[in-house]
């Protein structure tokens, strides 16, 4: 048995006192790809940080080959033979493909032992790199003017170009599509065959079993396991990651979803044909009052753009959409809100928190934007509304006045969805509401929101977690590839769901 | 081996901006700045007498040495997504402190000029510095340095010196004969050469060093660049460095313009930088422009300037109604621009 | 005590009551307030008229920074604004029934509506090129500035327009019951503006803004009406100092009328609390911080220093706020003071 060529062992990692990793260990073998696996907040991010050296773990060993290593920057691993192509990317657009590629160790030429950069031949092995991974293109374009599944190959034609002898990837499949993840896959193997350590970051369960070798589980900043991907099939993976036993089939549990709208309840909101270019093909939709509508689909399936769409953030080119049965025009999300829409954004960060302004700031926002600028809520009126949803939702704060941006991120989740609700939608939009949030507290949320939905409220409610899905909705609206490929019933079970996304798949 | 990228990738890059003949649409913004130049030039010339001139294409380059020679300096920085408000301020404590030593203190000019270039190095450093390690805003820590250097200037004298140092007056006199057609002589001062140097020297190191690759790369992106492994930290104090060195330059062939050291020097010079910068086609936001576009940005501001008084009946301060118009218009398509290559494929 | 260092003012305050200190220490009749010619008489009463123009301002840019913007036009429009009101006004002796009187080319409240309307106007078009089209403030401010001053010359032909009416004087130079005149018009401003953001939800969505765009949209504040609007009152205030400074002259100088004003603004509004990434905002802060650059320069006068030497001092200021705001140089002192904890996360 060969020698790992990467391996961890041990690595802690702390964040102002709280533990981000915890005895973690890795191992990375040559010619091998290597999933890295987890839920969000189990830790792969940090993990990764600490091998690219953007941060240092607290304690633990690294070791490449036989030699102890510590990486204190982005250029030490890069020294090492560590490279990484990041979700986003991160190369720089307004520089070529060749630039990108040799940045930072331009091929010199010219007197006084080279002080000129010879372009000559930063293009030429720029090609010759390119072509390595099977890519043509004209190098000397600008990196932006290419598709992000090209800009991840030259970023792939990179770090082989710094000959590094690990590879890793995080979450590079979250924004192609099918051909492009296809592609990227035969790159992968046939860097494996040359010998590369490659770490595959993701969490499509299906492209795990498709490409990886061996699959290492995180949860809770801890390792969990090691297996060989032939050894682990994907109930035990979900097992492992979740840290509890998955039932295969949900459909036979008792739905918890509110009582289904009947045909005589009023449709509230519907689209004919809603489209917008580039971001999502013709969708047609209704929702009725009090109805829980799930919207199903791997990521980037188009879920999030149709959200924006409904609710004014983007202006849709074609198609309509009616609210009580009248065509409306939502130019920006204060029109929307004014028709009784909601929406809880996917990213809280930048959408959703204002950090620096109180708890109770934040919860009454909304609210206060639809009163417009002069009927002011008092300090009063808001702390008494933020209270009330404080003990609604169990947000743990210590007083409404402190700044949102201390909350934990399951708690300033709460206080998103407290945001909405106070404006006592007709229509609320939930993009992931549950991301971040511990089990008890989803079911405080989903309790609620289902309260709502007995008591007329409409919602849309997006997650990843089917089970959440299936559970909870009237109706399920299944999109792929950001178009609607079909609806279910509530109650249907996941694998339903996923056999209507996988229809038509000749990639499974 | 495998294949060639599929069509369907291809397919995804937009759509290039029409093409004008053969230009490739990233020097689409210079090649307005030099278009809407060479028009003016010809307007000039149609209605005015005289205007068609070699003299006065040199004399461009003669009155505006110093603004050629500081506007490269702000490229740099510019480039690099910052900015620096103190040039105009540097340039004026260059001059003082030159005037000061050699005309009170009796210092000789080859002493003085590696001194005022030395100081004026180390106060862009400064600076670079202060932004880089505290991660303070460039406009406020330039703009503090432009108090600082004006401020200084004042501390020397509160009047003008005037510098009547023969080696000073020599080389503000001196002109190199350029063109001699029949009647027709155009000659060129040091100053401009010295403008035309660095500006030569500044597009070799924007293009052919590595350290002015790294200007773009941080421009475009900081946090890449920085993930990508290049000296982000050198790069950004770099940029500053460089540009208080042009500032000095630009103070000491400025000196040799106006033969004085004065408190009120290029007042306001910084704006006109930056104009001349943001004309010449480089983005504010930084990562995309050229050094060539900033030459072409300081030739049009002169050439307004030249059109004005050829003119004799509109007052020079349409001047300044014609730089804001134009920086306008050049913003409002470079918003365009960047709205248009930011929709989605 | 330490509850009360903390609060957000607590530095601008005591780095006011030092400067007043300093300077009553080399200045002894600092202090002295008499009645004298029918008004309060003192450097105090001084350093407040001196102060209003640049406390207008500061209240316009307290806002636009409150939205992480910043508006460098300010000083031109001043200059648009007294331009506009100095050549509306202009002033001619006339003998009317014998008697020299002062007319002047337009009512003088005309004048006055007018030249603040422009100024507001000036604003408008920074906020819509800030908001609407989508440019970074500073170069759309940038804009302004450059072809404003042009702008002002034209109105004035170039020249220094004195103006020859008495009652233009009194907005500048006038008293009434017993203060300055013009600290009236900077109350009355201050005290509409602190009603409308705290009485009104005004003061939540222009924090909100400035902290986190993106959210406040998606929250449904009309985060492009608010930006504007904060733009267009920046200009409105500038064209209200413009009066008050080419009040005080008696002439409009469409060259030199508030020359650096800008910076000053900006610094003021620094010096006050706010920070220029946006966010929380405090307008009693930047008045205070208008208090402090004027006692400052006062203080340089009487201390006998050249007046050019302000700037140095300026510029220490500056330098000396900008790190006091900057985490990283806060985290170095501490670093230098305390032994550095193991394994802490590098920047």
């Amino acid at each position: 048995m060969t020698a790992p060529l990467l391996e961890l062992s041990g690595i802690d990692k702390q964040f102002a006192g709280v533990s981000a990793l915890r005895d973690v260990r890795l191992r990375l073998f040559p010619g091998e790809i290597h999933a890295l696996m987890g839920q969000n907040g189990a830790g792969k991010s940090t993990l990764i940080k600490v091998l690219t050296g953007v941060l240092e773990s607290s304690r633990g060993d690294m070791r490449l080959g036989s030699k102890a290593i510590r990486p204190r920057s982005p250029l030490d691993a890069q020294k090492l033979g560590i490279s990484t192509v990041y979700q986003e990317v991160n190369l720089c657009p307004n520089l070529s493909v060749a630039e990108n590629v040799f940045a930072g160790r331009y091929p010199r030429c010219g007197a006084l032992q080279g002080f000129r950069i010879d372009w000559a031949e930063v293009h030429r092995r720029a090609r010759e790199l390119l072509a390595r991974i099977g890519l043509e293109i004209d190098v000397a374009q600008r990196l932006g003017s290419c598709s992000v599944a090209v800009q991840q190959l030259v970023a792939i034609a990179r770090a082989l170009g710094v000959e590094s002898k690990v590879l890793i990837l995080d979450e590079p499949t979250s924004s192609l599509d099918e051909d492009e993840v296809q592609k990227l896959f035969a790159v992968l193997r046939r860097l494996r065959s040359e010998g590369m350590a490659i770490l595959f970051i993701t969490h499509f369960l299906n492209q795990v079993y498709a490409v990886s070798d061996r699959i290492t589980v995180l949860r809770n900043g801890q390792w969990v396991g090691e297996w060989q991907a032939a050894d682990l099939g994907p109930q035990a993976l979900i097992s492992a990651m979740l840290g509890r036993e998955f039932a295969a089939t949900t459909g036979t549990a008792a739905p918890m979803a509110a009582a289904a709208a009947d045909a005589d309840t009023p449709v509230f909101l519907q689209t004919e044909g809603l489209a917008q270019a580039g971001r999502l093909h013709p969708i047609d939709l209704s929702l009725r009052a009090g109805e829980v509508l799930g919207l199903a689909g791997l990521l980037g399936a188009g879920r999030t753009e149709l959200a924006r769409l409904l609710f004014g953030l983007e202006a849709p080119d074609r198609g309509t959409l009616s609210i009580d049965g009248k065509n409306v025009r939502l130019a920006n999300p204060a029109d929307a809100v004014e028709h009784g829409l909601a929406l809880c954004p996917e990213e809280r960060k930048t959408d959703g928190i204002v950090g620096e302004l109180s708890v109770r700031e934040n919860i009454a926002l909304a609210l206060q934007a639809r009163r417009g600028v002069r009927r002011c809520m008092s300090q009063a009126e808001q702390t008494a509304l933020a209270e009330k949803f404080v003990k609604a939702l169990g947000i743990k704060c210590t007083d409404v006045d402190m700044p949102i941006g201390l909350l934990s991120g399951g708690n300033q989740q709460k206080a998103m969805i407290a945001r909405w609700l106070a404006t006592n939608p007709r229509l609320l939009i939930l993009d992931e509401p549950t991301r971040g949030i511990d089990v008890a507290a989803k079911q405080e949320i989903m309790d609620e929101i289902l309260r709502l939905a007995q008591a007329g409220m409409a919602v849309l409610f997006i997650s990843s977690e089917m089970s959440e899905v299936v559970r909870v909705s009237n109706r399920i609206a299944v999109l792929r590839d950001r178009r609607k490929v079909g609806e279910l019933p509530g109650g249907s079970s996941e694998a339903a769901v996923y056999e209507l996304i996988a229809a038509e798949h000749e990639h499974v | 081996m495998s294949a060639v990228v599929s069509p369907t990738v291809e397919a995804r890059q937009p759509v290039a901006t029409p093409a004008v003949m053969k230009i490739q649409p990233k020097y689409l913004p210079l090649t307005a700045t030099i278009s809407l130049f060479v028009l003016m030039a010809t307007l000039g010339s149609v209605f005015y007498t005289g205007f068609f001139a070699p003299q006065v294409f040199l004399n461009l380059f003669i009155d505006n040495a110093f603004l050629i020679i500081c506007a490269v300096g702000m490229t740099f920085v510019i480039l690099a997504g910052g900015i620096d408000l103190s040039v105009g301020s540097v340039i004026a404590l260059t001059t003082m402190v030159s005037a000061s030593l050699v005309q009170r203190h009796g210092w000789s000019p080859f002493a003085v000029l590696p001194l005022v270039l030395a100081m004026g190095t180390a106060f862009g450093a400064l600076q670079g510095f202060l932004i880089e390690r505290f991660r303070l805003q460039p406009f406020i820590v330039t703009l503090a340095g432009m108090f600082m250097a004006r401020g200084l200037c004042y501390l020397i004298s509160i009047d003008s010196i005037d510098i009547t140092n023969p080696v000073y007056s020599a080389i503000s006199q001196a002109r190199i004969p350029v063109w001699a057609f029949g009647e027709e002589t155009a000659s060129i001062s040091i100053g401009a050469l010295i403008a035309i140097a660095v500006l030569l020297a500044a597009i070799f190191i924007a293009h052919c060093t590595p350290f002015g690759r790294a200007v773009y790369a941080v421009g475009g992106s900081e946090h890449s660049a920085m993930l990508m492994g290049l000296p982000v930290r050198g790069t950004v104090i770099g940029v500053y460095t460089l540009s208080g060195l042009c500032s000095a330059l630009a103070g000491v062939v400025f000196t040799f313009y106006m033969l004085s050291g004065y408190g009120l020097h290029a007042v306001g010079l910084e704006l006109d930088a930056i104009a001349a910068v943001v004309i010449g086609g480089t983005l504010l936001t930084g990562g995309v422009g050229y050094v060539f576009g900033t030459l072409f940005g300081v030739l049009m501001l002169g050439i307004i300037q030249t059109l004005i008084s050829f003119d004799g009946t509109l007052s020079s301060w349409w001047t300044r109604i014609v730089v804001g118009a134009l920086l306008f218009v050049f913003c409002l398509l470079q918003r365009v621009f960047a709205a248009r290559s930011a929709k989605p494929s | 005590m330490s509850k009360l260092m903390k609060h957000r003012l607590a530095w601008p305050v005591i780095t006011l009551l030092v400067l007043l200190s300093v300077n009553a220490a080399f200045n002894p009749g600092f202090l002295h307030i008499e009645w004298r010619g029918g008004h309060l008489y003192g450097s105090l009463i001084d350093i407040l008229n001196r102060a209003a123009p640049l406390m207008l301002v500061s209240l316009g840019m307290t806002l636009v920074i409150a939205t992480r913007g910043i508006d460098i036009s300010v000083g031109a429009v001043v200059a648009i604004a007294a331009a506009l009101a100095a050549w509306m006004i202009g002033g001619a002796l006339v003998v009317v029934d014998g008697v020299a009187t002062h007319v002047t080319r337009f009512p003088m409240p005309l004048a006055l509506i007018a030249a603040v309307a422009v100024a507001a106007l000036c604003g408008l078009w920074n906020g819509m090129l800030v908001a609407r089209v989508g440019m970074q403030p500073i170069i759309a401010t940038l804009i302004l500035m450059v072809a404003g001053r042009g702008i002002a010359q034209l109105i004035t032909n170039g020249q220094i327009i004195t103006i020859y009416y008495g009652p233009y004087f009194f907005l500048g130079s006038g008293y009434l019951l017993g203060l300055p005149f013009s600290l009236f018009i900077v109350a009355a401003v201050f005290i509409a503006l602190y009603l409308a953001i705290t009485r009104s939800a005004l003061g939540l969505f222009i924090q909100s803004v400035g902290i986190n765009p993106e959210a406040s949209r998606v929250a449904g504040i009309k985060a492009r009406a608010i930006i504007v609007g904060v733009y267009a009152f920046c200009g409105a205030c500038a064209g209200l100092a413009g009066l008050l400074i080419s009040s005080n002259v008696k002439s409009a100088d469409g060259n030199n009328a508030g020359q650096l004003i800008e910076l000053d603004a900006i610094l003021a509004v620094t010096l006050g609390g706010t920070l220029l990434t946006g966010g929380k905002f405090s307008l009693v802060g930047s008045m205070i911080g208008a208090l402090i650059i004027q006692t400052l320069t006062y203080a340089i006068y009487s201390l006998g220093v050249p007046p050019e030497v302000n700037l140095v001092v300026k510029a220490v200021v500056v330098f000396a706020v900008m790190l006091m705001q900057s985490a990283e140089f806060r985290d170095s002192i501490r670093a230098l003071v305390q032994k550095p904890a193991r394994g802490e996360v590098r920047a």
